[in-house]
């Protein structure tokens, strides 16, 4: 063959095989079938689970569980809203329903994306620079953020929290908080707030600030550990907040805070000696996992326990009871049925390629996992 | 730049596609942004420029006479030392000669090519990926043969350029004005007179600048050129020549690029009914570039030898346009770059001795912002220096076979003004034995390579010296009696060290990573044939090989969040195939037309862990299918070129699904070109229309390219 021959007839040729440029789709949906079989009367209609996506990949994605067909949609957002330029956006860090709207938290488009809860289709947006976590109360929405309103130091700024109106979406109130926060939580008409400092590091923030919500001013700052990242209250009006410590001397820590008797004012009372990465309650138990690197073995060591919230003892050292746990590279998110008691546990891999769901009977069982998108993350159930 | 790929955890995960940079960023929590950037940045930008006049064309053809061929080669010493190859020489290389499979594009082919930058013209070469995140200040670097990025050597007049912090060298900064020579060898260079760092890369990149030539009488040569187009490009450049003496030359050669990076892109997208979701044309921001290159040489020739003097500054400020997100358009981030080295370089000849000595020392300054109220502020400066020399030494024991040994030293630092740094030195040794015989119909060479790696640290404990062997052997054999058709075969084992970046970086570093090693097997054919008749000249080869990565270096998510650690823990097996070709016909007198192509397939996949998702998948970024087509007419002054390349569908990340789908891309680039003559003096006019059909398309996920663009280029030469 001669160079000649090659050039007409084979070069053309292989192209033809691999193929043109065609038009680029909107990311389709994929569904899968999930062996689960709904309870009867149920008030839990499905969950979703948002995948945050790495950094720079605009991947983040939203999935939705539905209990009363069985069926898993994965990667749904841009099917159901398909004129939304550039999809859902780039790292996805929260979600939450309230009333009858879904509320999803991207990081990296500095955006709060506002859904009908019942259909997945857009309703708005609300922009918030760097935003991180929502809760709600009296139908407002607060979301914190890494970036306060008023940069008072420029080159340490101060995170604050947003306080959105849910009908209007429009953003009423901020207020300024610590450095980088985190997860919040309301009880008794305070906000209480973890600050991580993520971006002072080595010199992290260790404090909750506290909101007094009538006239949405910080009244206090309570220190507790190192770079503060969960906080979530029980049914005691208690909170459990998670230090992920200084990843060098300071070890990550679970504490517990509460209002002395006669006082309003929270306290750390309990500190538990077990690392926790991210906690889900279920009746009187916290179930928790914790991954922690290891520099001498170069591994992830991978725990996971219950504690008693009454005696806050841990009772056990785990709530995967079939090996599964082996499975699991990276626990990333933790979810827990309110009916039925079953857990969710999802597992990032290695952050860049798809993750997995799994679910897990109040037992410890194995009941099923199905593929999910890049870093599943976090989950909320949808009622009926 | 973005970020960060090699970082692609923040940066690499990627890599094993080599991607890293940008890709993996991670996501928050710790100051997730920054340190992604810090990473990407640093990977992205370190560019060095570092090499010196290695081989001028002269020292080129003395060297390829030195070890292939056995007869003649003094004479042809004696000439290369006097300076007076014809660039033709270069070009003209003989099958046989050719133990390594090359590829070269010099002088007029170059300039015909639409190119804004060396990474541009390498899209020309069969078993290369270029990542381009777009624009005039993209950052560009290149894969060969999908081994990774930092498996590339690139080598600038006879010293490779370093980048002891992340080891990419982003090719886009380097312009295309005063190069005479772009070749690309896979594996090392077809010759055992060189440093011994040249036997170390997995590929190499040798980009040579214009030598000073000068007629009898002449005494000095002056270049003035000016481009301009979209992107707002100023950029005007000059040359300037002399004569010194009978004996020296000198050249200096000066450049300022101006370019605001602005450019329409577009996306759209439709639904699988056909009907339009949504079409969103924007301009790219924060892609703008200044920057102003400045290059001495010097060249001088002995009784016995030649010696070689250069001094290079690049100094640029530039945006980084970084990826487009959902609700992000533009981005704060800014680096400036300073760049400079010295390098010297003494040849000489013995009777049957021949001496090789370089010497270079080098700074790079980096300055890195954020300035995005949005994320972390960063503000970071890191300083690297690098002194080098390298002896090669040759003896040829006959005239059908050469032996020679090389020793080099290196010595690299790196200073970030960020808290706790550990500020590494890096003591490197090298040393290579080689050796040559040629027969008739046969060639055969073989070398080793032994380094040795010390680094020390600032206030923690050095991990452990390491050191690597490597040999290679090279084979080529001429079956016909004509000596138009050669068979080839290397086998080379090559390996990377850990960049600072992998081993030191913040928290994410992990010094204890071992090099990553990379084992390569070719076998191919080539066809050269030159004449007079119609055909003036045809060329084929064909090579197909199969390439194994061991310990690759990539990022592993630690503890919680996005924390990311570098670890020995991939394995890539590539198997490919390279086909290229050209023809030129002359079918009637002064028309010349020339055909070159070349197709290169690609099975690369991970085959780390039969547990991953992403088992046996093909690694990111690296398309099956990939090519190009350059037809080009000639006749008296005109010049017509028209350029096509296809790179076939990627994945985006390690899994193969169609959440990473990323569709092929192709572009057709033409340029038109008159030369005229008035008197001594020459002009030049060039016209180049590129991305002719303005396909809307990503090189990596997130960054658009340009749609259309023209430039123009006027040159005066005297």
């Amino acid at each position: 063959m001669t160079t000649k021959q090659f050039f007409l007839y084979i070069l053309p040729l292989l192209l033809v095989a691999t193929g043109c440029r065609e038009d680029e789709l909107v990311v389709p949906t994929e569904y899968e079938i999930i062996p689960e079989t709904p309870a009867k009367d149920t008030k839990v209609r499905g969950f979703y689970l948002v995948n945050e996506g790495n950094m720079g990949s605009n991947k983040c994605s939203l999935d939705y569980f539905d209990y009363l067909t069985g069926l898993y949609a994965r990667n749904f957002y841009a099917e159901r809203n398909p004129n939304v330029i550039k999809e859902l956006g780039d790292v996805g860090n929260d979600i939450g329903v309230y009333g009858s709207k879904l509320y999803v938290v991207v990081n990296c488009s500095h955006k709060v994306e506002v859904l009908d809860a019942r259909d997945g289709v857009r309703l708005g947006q609300v922009d918030i620079p760097n935003c991180r976590y929502v809760r709600f109360h009296r139908g407002k929405a607060y979301v914190s953020s890494y970036v306060g309103p008023v940069l008072i130091d420029p080159s340490a700024p101060k995170g604050a929290v947003y306080e959105v109106d849910t009908t209007s979406l429009a953003v009423t109130r901020k207020v300024t908080v610590g450095y980088q926060p985190e997860e919040m939580e309301i009880v008794d008409d305070y906000m209480y707030v973890a600050n991580s400092g993520g971006y002072r590091a080595p010199v992290y923030d260790n404090t909750v600030s506290v909101i007094q919500m009538i006239d949405f001013k910080q009244v206090q700052q309570i220190p507790v550990g190192p770079n503060l990242h969960r906080l979530k209250k029980d049914r005691y009006g208690k909170l459990w907040v998670t230090s992920r410590g200084d990843h060098k001397r300071r070890p990550s820590r679970l504490m517990v805070m509460e209002c002395k008797r006669g006082y309003n004012q929270m306290a750390v009372t309990d500190t538990i000696p077990v690392a926790c990465t991210n906690m889900a309650f279920r009746g009187d138990s916290l179930l928790y996992y914790a991954t922690d690197w290891n520099d001498y073995t170069a591994s992830n060591t991978i725990s996971y326990g219950v504690i008693d919230i009454r005696t806050k003892k841990v009772i056990s050292t785990n709530f995967i009871t079939d090996g599964t746990e082996k499975e699991i590279t990276i626990p990333y998110g933790i979810a827990v049925h309110p009916e039925t008691g079953d857990i969710l546990v999802t597992d990032a891999k290695n952050y860049v390629s798809s993750g997995t769901l799994y679910c897990f009977t109040p037992q410890g069982k194995k009941k099923w996992r199905v593929r999910t998108g890049d870093i599943p993350a976090h989950i909320t159930f949808l009622p009926r | 730049m973005s970020i960060h790929e090699r970082y692609q955890p923040a940066g690499k995960v990627c890599d094993l596609a080599g991607g890293f940079l940008f890709t993996a960023a991670g996501k928050s929590l710790i100051p997730p942004r920054q340190t992604t950037r810090g990473f990407s940045m640093d990977q992205s930008k370190r560019h060095n420029l570092t090499p010196a006049p290695r081989y001028l064309a002269a020292a080129l053809t003395l060297l390829a006479s030195a070890t292939l061929s056995a007869t003649a080669a003094p004479k042809e010493r004696t000439d290369s030392m006097r300076g007076e190859l014809d660039e033709v020489v270069v070009t003209a290389k003989k099958p046989f000669e050719d133990v390594i499979p090359a590829q070269t594009l010099t002088g007029n082919e170059l300039r015909r090519l639409n190119s804004n930058s060396v990474a541009d013209a390498l899209r020309y070469f069969s078993g290369v990926q270029v990542k381009d995140y777009g624009g005039v200040g993209g950052i560009k670097t290149v894969n060969i043969r999908s081994m990774g990025t930092n498996h590339t050597g690139v080598v600038y007049d006879g010293v490779e350029l370093g980048n002891a912090q992340n080891g990419q060298i982003d090719l886009g900064q380097f312009s295309l004005d005063n190069i005479e020579a772009l070749s690309l060898y896979n594996g090392q260079k077809s010759e055992i007179l060189q440093p011994a760092k040249d036997f170390g890369s997995a590929g190499s990149i040798y980009m040579r600048t214009r030598t000073p030539r000068f007629d009898e009488g002449e005494t000095y040569h002056a270049r003035a050129t000016l481009r301009a187009g979209s992107f707002d490009l100023l950029n005007p450049s000059a040359l300037v020549e002399l004569r010194l003496s009978d004996r020296v030359n000198a050249s200096l050669s000066a450049e300022w690029v101006n370019s605001s990076g602005k450019y329409k892109f577009r996306y759209r997208r439709v639904n699988p009914a056909g009907e339009l979701a949504y079409d969103t044309t924007a301009v790219r921001q924060n892609g703008d570039i200044n920057a102003t290159r400045i290059e001495l040489n010097v060249n001088g020739t002995l009784r016995k030898g030649s010696w070689h003097f250069k001094a290079y500054n690049y100094n640029s400020e530039r945006g980084v346009p970084g990826a487009i997100v959902n609700n992000v358009w533009r981005r704060g981030e800014r680096i400036w770059d300073t760049n400079s080295f010295v390098q010297g370089r003494y040849t000489g000849y013995f009777g049957r001795f021949t001496t090789l000595n370089n010497i270079k020392y080098a700074f790079y300054r980096t300055h890195y912002v954020n300035n995005d109220d949005k994320q972390i502020k960063v503000d970071n400066l890191y300083k690297q220096k690098e002194a080098y020399f390298s002896s090669a030494n040759e003896y040829e024991i006959f005239d059908w076979w050469q032996v020679s040994a090389s020793y080099d030293f290196m010595w690299n630092h790196l200073d970030a003004d960020m808290y706790g740094f550990a500020q590494p030195d890096r003591y490197s040794n090298f040393l290579s034995l080689a050796t040559a015989l040629s027969f008739d119909r046969f060639k055969l060479q073989a070398s080793s390579l032994g380094t040795f790696i010390h680094d020390t640290l600032r206030g923690q404990q050095a991990p452990k010296d390491k050191s690597v062997f490597t040999p290679a052997v090279y084979a080529s054999f001429n079956p016909l009696r004509s000596s138009d058709f050669a068979i080839r075969a290397f086998y080379k084992q090559s390996y990377r060290m850990p960049t600072f970046n992998d081993l030191y970086y913040a928290d994410m570093g992990n010094s204890k990573l071992n090099p990553e090693r990379v084992t390569q097997y070719n076998v191919g054919l080539l066809y050269d044939h030159s004449g007079r008749d119609v055909i003036s000249a045809a060329r084929l080869s064909a090579d197909i090989y199969y390439n194994r990565v061991k310990d690759k270096i990539v990022a592993y998510p630690k503890g919680q969040q996005f924390r990311w650690t570098m670890l020995n823990l991939g394995l890539v097996d590539i198997k490919g195939i390279d086909v290229s070709g050209l023809i030129t016909v002359n079918p009637i007198r002064d028309l010349y037309l020339t055909l070159r192509g070349q197709y290169t397939f690609q099975e690369a996949i991970d085959v780390t862990n039969p547990a991953d998702n992403y088992y046996r998948d093909q690694i990111p970024y690296i398309p099956r299918h990939s090519g190009s087509a350059v037809f080009n007419a000639s006749w008296r002054g005109w010049g017509l070129n028209y350029s096509w390349i296809y790179v076939g569908e990627r994945y985006n990340q390690q899994e193969n699904i169609r959440y990473n789908y990323t569709q092929p891309w192709y572009t057709s680039d033409i340029s038109l070109s008159k030369d005229f003559r008035f008197g001594k003096v020459g002009l030049r006019a060039l016209l180049e229309v590129n991305n002719l059909l303005g396909q809307d398309y990503d090189v990596i996920l997130n960054y658009p390219m340009p749609k259309r663009n023209y430039r123009l280029t006027l040159t005066v030469e005297i």
